[in-house]
């Protein structure tokens, strides 16, 4: 391995460097120092984003197992951003007195998990997807238990540990119908001897059924809304963002690249499975008062939303999913941002404790509309970009009806957004959650993605340069 | 740089200056400011379109500015006006002009209220200066959703749920919007790599005319429901019963427009064949429109309620004349629109200021109100009679001119659906003379009554302003009607055409 190989694999050797270093620290601080980590952490880690967005090139390692391109760098810079708003947003809640032994496990967990994340998306052959598929979700099971005293948080950890194995067991079942069918596990050998036969179609069946699990489409939802409710809100807003947008992106580059040959056959499903996911997430979101639930839901009809780029099949469509994904990132992590610091400070998440929250702390509530608002698709802000070009490639392909129902499902979904902004902006209360004020990390991490709601959308070279690094990816 | 992006940056910078000030009294005067120069920006926008028309330029949109926006979807930000868009850009300027001086005395969270109110008219503006129609698409939906929170925070009645459903229905209306424009879009051009957002573009290209089939009703229909189509207006008379004065004045004077406007800029102008096959369906409907939006005006006994019927009711017209299809038709469709917006904004402004006083809107609790608030009183009998289409007034001129062109038409179904229409005439004199002598005549019914004050020197001014519009309009529609003939030209040349080849 020379040098030109270790900066090929810089996301994942540096990021594993620093969860070590992190141990080393851990284990040499006092029991009273331990809040150091903390900002460590975040030092480190925001030079880790930083290097990652040095210039990249086309290359593999292992044989063809790992491959790399500007693409997939930036898919990885994009969930890093995220990941390092999660960070931000975490510290106040890090800090609180019965989280400073565990600290460093949290950082850790996640961290482990964010490999797992990377290596799944510069996977060049199966075994190497599911070695990162595994590691970015056991861990995360650990996480969702991380203040396992809660009842609830424990639950959740279980939940989550049982639902990963099943999937990954069925995936893995898919998997070995793929390599019997075609006897390789390499991408670039299956996508050409993959053929509509009953056993290959069978086999995406399995494989697609337990992607379906990892991004919550409906059917496979029902681990959801527990295990987004029991887990810490950070946890959640790192699992429902930026986990999400990772199986998201990892989807895309499935479908796009091995399975692009039964085109005809998944787009059928694709369909039935994004009207059924935008559908269902929606009517269950509509009747939720729990914030971490709401979301929860709401983030599933996202999903939905998704598919519909990848039903495109070109290169639009790649283009448009993983733009609506960096915009879902910012939008999604500014809602949760504000119902982190909300229930770090008062520990309430129920939306009626919104009730007149513009009176008494005005920013937030400004930037929570924001975040909801591009979520729900209204412009100026990114999210309506987002779903508009995701719109224009499934309408590419000619699926006017599909876009029809998307767009009455974006619809139902503002009449649920609107209920928090009605929430906080025109309901009196009698006592207001009362003014306060967010610590520095906090505020950075809402500032980053108001600034991200705010500037994707407008600016453009954004979408031109994900549809510039897209064109050698597809054909 | 185009005078037009001075549209969109006058909004932006006066929210940026609202932000700056601290309590009512600065924030209404930066608004007033801000959106005094934005009309006076579109008077002269009038008189620079008439200078370069008197010169000779013939090109069909002046003052184009065009900034590519994403390149590899060719989206541009791409700005231009034609004689109806100044028309229309005057009458929001007029509008909004007013609306400020009608919220002068907003106490409860006044800077949020104007912000709102500017967003809003930014939105209008936007979508009037467009010939992209992503751009259009876009400042649509800005305008629409600011409405929810004017209406729900600054609202009264059942506020909380007028809000929702105004938001939700037009949201609703811009889902089938999308649906149309994007298969416009795609349909732009034969080469799938020369697609374009362009409306002077597409409209040089025939789209498919079974794509025309399927998209024209999405497209319509979208427009539609801005425009109080039946059975899609229900929106209508809760949001604008429940919105604060300024906001109904803009709602039914502008925003309803942007329906009218977009379905023959949009749906029409570029999808002629679909639009002759199922005009049939859609004049059915705003016919019922016209007749059905009068019935309900005469029954309400609720001041907002009687405007917003009898809003839906002119709106109706204007979509019923757009459908006609001729020149002389959708000529007065452009007419009643500016009439109308100036006229329903006179209204919804006096039934603000007769509320702010009686603290009742139904008209069963008023009685002899000309005699302690004359001028309002007098103001509102110049408001009914421009409604109800006394000559002289803008409201004569529009319906004279829609009614002529769509009895221009031979066949029996035009003609009788016209009688139709016209029957609205008679039943708007029944509501307005109704409203008139229940309110302003008569005995007063309450001694409270007694001592309230007239207008203020700012009610004046909104007013005055809008009243001096509607009897210029009315006394010299020449200069509207020419200005608007020129640019439906092209529009109605399309149309011919595809009749003539639709024939042979």
């Amino acid at each position: 391995m020379n040098f030109s190989d270790i900066l090929t694999m810089r996301h994942e050797l540096m990021l594993t460097l620093l969860a070590l270093v992190i141990l080393i620290i851990d284990l040499n601080l006092h029991n009273r120092n331990k809040h150091l980590i903390i900002s460590i952490t975040l030092g480190l880690f925001f030079i880790h984003t930083l290097v990652g967005f040095l210039p990249a090139e086309n290359s593999t390692l292992f044989g063809g197992m790992y491959r790399t391109n500007p693409l997939l760098v930036m898919m990885k810079n994009i969930l890093n951003v995220g990941v390092l708003i999660v960070l931000l947003q975490s510290v106040t809640w890090l800090k609180k007195e019965e989280n400073r032994e565990k600290i460093s496990e949290y950082f850790i967990l996640l961290f482990s998990t964010l490999i797992g994340m990377y290596f799944m998306i510069s996977s060049g052959d199966f075994l190497m997807f599911y070695l990162g598929l595994e590691l970015a979700t056991i861990p995360i099971a650990a996480l969702a238990a991380y203040t396992h005293h809660q009842t609830k948080s424990a639950e959740a950890g279980i939940k989550l540990l049982l639902i990963s194995a099943l999937s990954s067991g069925i995936l893995l079942f898919g998997l070995s119908l793929i390599y019997g069918s075609t006897g390789s596990i390499y991408f670039d050998t299956i996508t050409q001897l993959y053929k509509n036969t009953p056993m290959q179609v069978l086999a995406f069946i399995f494989f697609f059924t337990g992607m379906g699990f990892k991004i919550s489409l409906v059917p496979f939802h029902l681990w959801t809304a527990d295990v987004y409710e029991g887990a810490p809100i950070n946890v959640t807003s790192y699992l429902s963002v930026i986990s999400k947008g990772a199986a998201a992106f990892i989807l895309i580059i499935v479908m796009f690249t091995v399975f692009n040959t039964i085109a005809p056959v998944y787009n059928n499903i694709l369909y039935l499975i994004s009207v059924l996911t935008m559908t269902i997430g929606n009517l269950f979101a509509l009747r939720q008062k729990n914030m971490k639930r709401f979301l929860a839901f709401s983030s599933i009809a996202q999903a939905g939303f998704i598919l519909l780029g990848i039903i495109g099949g070109n290169i639009m469509g790649m283009t448009s999913v993983i733009y609506f994904v960096l915009v879902y990132i910012f939008s999604n992590l500014g809602a949760f941002g504000v119902v982190s610091a909300i229930s770090t400070v008062t520990g309430k998440d129920s939306m009626d404790d919104y009730d007149g929250l513009y009176a008494t702390n005005p920013k937030l509530s400004l930037l929570m509309m924001l975040a909801l608002f591009s979520l729900a698709g209204i412009p100026p802000v990114a999210g309506f970009f987002g779903k508009f070009f995701l719109f224009a490639s499934a309408a590419s392909a000619g699926y006017y009806w599909l876009v029809f129902i998307a767009v009455l499902n974006a619809t139902i979904s503002l009449y649920y957004y609107l209920l928090v902004v009605k929430a906080m902006f025109i309901n009196k209360s009698e006592e207001p959650l009362a003014y306060f004020k967010s610590d520095l990390a906090t505020r950075t991490g809402l500032v980053l993605s108001g600034l991200g709601i705010f500037i994707l959308g407008f600016w453009s070279q954004i979408y031109e340069l994900i549809n510039s690094l897209s064109f050698g990816i597809i054909h | 740089m185009s005078i037009l992006n001075l549209f969109i940056i006058i909004p932006i910078l006066t929210v940026g200056a609202i932000l700056l000030t601290r309590d009512l009294k600065h924030s209404r005067l930066v608004s007033a400011i801000g959106m005094g120069v934005q009309m006076i920006l579109s008077f002269v926008l009038v008189y620079l379109y008439l200078t370069e028309r008197a010169a000779g330029n013939t090109a069909t949109m002046l003052f184009t500015y065009d900034a590519l926006w994403f390149p590899t979807l060719n989206i541009h930000y791409a700005l231009g006006v034609d004689g109806i868009s100044v028309a229309m850009i005057a009458l929001t300027g007029i509008v909004v002009f007013a609306g400020i001086f009608a919220s002068w005395k907003m106490t409860h969270l006044p800077r949020e209220f104007f912000i709102s109110l500017i967003i809003l008219a930014s939105g209008v503006f936007g979508f009037f200066i467009s010939i992209d129609l992503f751009t259009m698409f876009l400042f649509y939906e800005l305008a629409v959703i600011p409405m929810y929170l004017l209406i729900g925070i600054w609202g009264s009645g059942p506020k909380e749920y007028s809000a929702m459903k105004l938001t939700l229905m037009l949201m609703a209306g811009s889902a089938l919007l999308l649906v149309g424009l994007l298969g416009i879009y795609f349909f732009s051009s034969p080469d799938p790599h020369a697609l374009t957002f362009n409306l002077m573009e597409i409209s040089k290209v025939r789209i498919p005319i079974h794509m025309q089939r399927f998209l024209f009703p999405f497209t319509f229909v979208g427009f539609g429901i801005l425009g109080a189509l039946f059975p899609f207006h229900t929106w209508s008379p809760d949001g604008h019963a429940s919105a604060p004065t300024a906001v109904s004045m803009l709602h039914a004077g502008v925003l309803m427009k942007l329906g009218g406007y977009g379905a023959f800029r949009v749906a029409i102008f570029l999808m002629p064949e679909a639009a002759h096959e199922q005009a049939w369906i859609f004049l059915i409907l705003t016919a019922i429109s016209v007749v059905y939006g009068a019935f309900s005006a005469i029954v309400q006994t609720d001041l907002k309620y009687i405007n917003a019927y009898s809003s839906v009711s002119h709106c109706g017209l204007v979509l019923f004349a757009v459908l006609m299809m001729n020149q002389t038709a959708m000529n007065g469709a452009i007419v009643q629109m500016i009439s109308h917006g100036l006229m329903t904004a006179l209204f919804f402004a006096l039934i603000g200021m007769i509320y702010g006083r009686t603290h009742t809107r139904l008209i069963n609790e008023m009685g002899g109100l000309m005699k302690v608030i004359p001028f309002l009183g007098v103001v509102y009998v110049i408001a009914g009679l421009a409604s109800l289409g006394l000559p002289g007034f803008s409201g004569f001129v529009a319906e004279m001119i829609i009614f002529i062109g769509a009895f221009q038409h031979v066949d029996v179904f035009h003609r009788v659906i016209t009688i139709v229409a016209a029957s609205s005439i008679v039943i708007t004199a029944v509501y307005i003379l109704r409203v008139v002598g229940i309110l302003l005549m008569g005995p007063i019914k309450n001694d409270h009554f007694l001592h309230l004050d007239d207008a203020k020197w700012y009610e004046r001014i909104s007013t005055i302003s809008l009243v001096l519009a509607i009897t210029a309009i009315g006394l010299a529609p020449y200069w509207l009607t020419n200005m608007i003939d020129y640019s439906l030209a092209p529009i109605v040349e399309k149309l011919a055409a595809i009749q003539l080849t639709s024939l042979f």
